[in-house]
């Protein structure tokens, strides 16, 4: 049998981290997801707004027991990837990340959603031009984690480029973007959000926001969660007390004379999933 | 839970707003591409009583494994030419716009099916045939017989608007806020 080279096996090693990941994230949701809508179902007393959350929770114990996406907008693909000093920072990763997207799209089975932007062509597999997005960084452990992330919330996601006396704007601005979303992002939400950076930094660091689980929130975090459910928009948009499970905020240091303010809303189906890359 | 079975009649004109409905039969799935398609080459199924979904499934080897509902605001300005037609329900997410909701008055209703909740809605269907196949998998026609899909009447044949009305009090709501 030959032997893999280097590159093979670390190709190798991320193609098998990155398809297990999505087959977690795809069919399971996290358990802080979980325990939020359960207390969002405690606290609604609206019995349309009851209803929508019952069949969210059959949804889940169905893609559960039969092993199928939980929502058929399988999303694109988002990886980020931890990668420690003994691990080389080559193409191997992203060709390997390619290789998982391509077989779990072929097994779980994904969607295929991307497309190009002009022809609307269907790449079929999920891969090319750009995608999946990889994200790399330094760290002390091999990881990898997946953020599958559907359309219907990304489209209401929005960047305000605030100056810097504003500052007392952003829970307006983050209540009113939800207040026009109404139920298209399919609400209860989880809202992440950048603040500082550059206008591109902010939108990165209000996806990155989402992968910290739903927990304790800080006042800022509170306060927006307290004006966007106070809406009373609700589960789909129908009515109730929960249109958001959660807000979590990323912060980056910006210019002096910027103040930029990105959203990106996420809907209750908050798939991610982070497994060890098994390399050496 | 009022049940319902397609082809729809009458019976829908007496669907309010807020009711909740279960419904079976047959339903069609049309999304951006497929209505364009439609008003092209032609509606290639009965219209008449017939239901449109807002979905994108994911299908595997003739089997719907996923099938939630997608946004149907998209459609708002390509759904009339399907109620002339003789359609008497749509079904999606998010609601749509005032001129779906006059389109629809005296005739049919808009019926909300829980976004995401495709495994829920798959383990109740059974896929029938396909039109339009070269659009892909998420923009084809899909016909499908499906088993008490449990429905939430948003917008009723009398002008009634669930997603409107909840709208317009979170307007008010942000106003005295800020």
């Amino acid at each position: 049998m030959p032997k893999l080279t280097d590159h093979e096996k670390l190709r190798t090693a991320v193609h098998e981290a990155t398809t297990a990941a999505l087959k977690e994230a795809e069919t399971h949701l996290p358990g802080d997801v979980k325990a939020a809508l359960r207390a969002a179902y405690a606290a609604e007393d609206n019995p349309v707004a009851k209803s929508e959350l019952e069949a969210i929770f059959e949804n889940i114990e169905t893609a559960e027991r039969r092993n199928v996406p939980i929502c058929q907008d399988t999303g694109v693909p988002i990886v980020y990837i931890t990668i420690p000093p003994n691990v080389p920072f080559t193409d191997a990763i992203t060709e390997g990340v390619q290789d998982g997207v391509r077989q779990a799209t072929a097994e779980i089975p994904l969607r295929p959603n991307v497309v190009s932007p002009f022809t609307r062509e269907n790449t079929g597999d999920n891969c090319g031009m750009g995608m999946p997005a990889v994200h790399i960084t330094p760290g002390e452990t091999f990881t990898l984690t997946v953020l599958p992330k559907g359309a219907g919330s990304e489209n209401v996601s929005a960047l305000k480029m605030f100056l810097p006396s504003e500052k007392g704007e952003i829970t307006r601005f983050i209540t009113e973007t939800m207040l026009h979303a109404g139920g298209k992002p399919c609400p209860p939400v989880i809202l992440g959000i950048g603040i500082g950076s550059t206008a591109d930094g902010a939108t990165a660091l209000a996806k990155e926001a989402l992968l910290r689980p739903l927990g304790e929130m800080s006042r800022l975090e509170q306060e927006i969660y307290d004006a966007v459910n106070a809406l009373g928009i609700g589960p789909m948009g129908l009515g109730g007390k929960t249109t958001c499970l959660g807000v979590r905020i990323r912060e980056g240091g910006c210019h002096t004379a910027c103040l930029p303010v990105a959203l990106n809303v996420q809907c209750w189906a908050a798939r991610r999933a982070t497994v060890e890359v098994n390399y050496p | 839970m009022i049940n319902l079975k397609t082809p729809l009649g009458d019976e829908v004109l007496t669907l309010k707003a807020g009711e909740r409905v279960s419904l079976s039969g047959m339903i069609y799935t049309a999304r951006d591409e497929a209505h364009l398609r439609m008003m092209k080459e032609g509606i290639p199924f009965d219209p008449k009583g017939a239901v449109i979904y807002h979905c994108g499934p994911v299908v595997k080897d003739h089997t719907i494994i996923a099938a939630g509902p997608t946004t149907s605001a998209r459609m708002n300005k390509l759904s009339g030419f399907l109620l002339d037609a003789g359609v008497r329900a749509l079904i999606g997410k998010g609601g749509m716009g005032d001129t779906v909701r006059e389109e629809l008055r005296g005739r049919g209703v808009y019926l909300a099916f829980t976004g995401g909740c495709a495994a829920l809605a798959a383990s109740r269907m059974t896929l029938k045939g396909v039109f339009f196949e070269d659009l892909g998998m998420p923009e084809a026609v899909w016909a499908i017989e499906c088993r008490d899909l449990p429905l939430t009447v948003a917008i009723d044949s009398d002008g009634g608007d669930l997603f409107h009305d909840v709208r317009l009090q979170a307007e008010k709501i942000f106003d005295k806020m800020f």
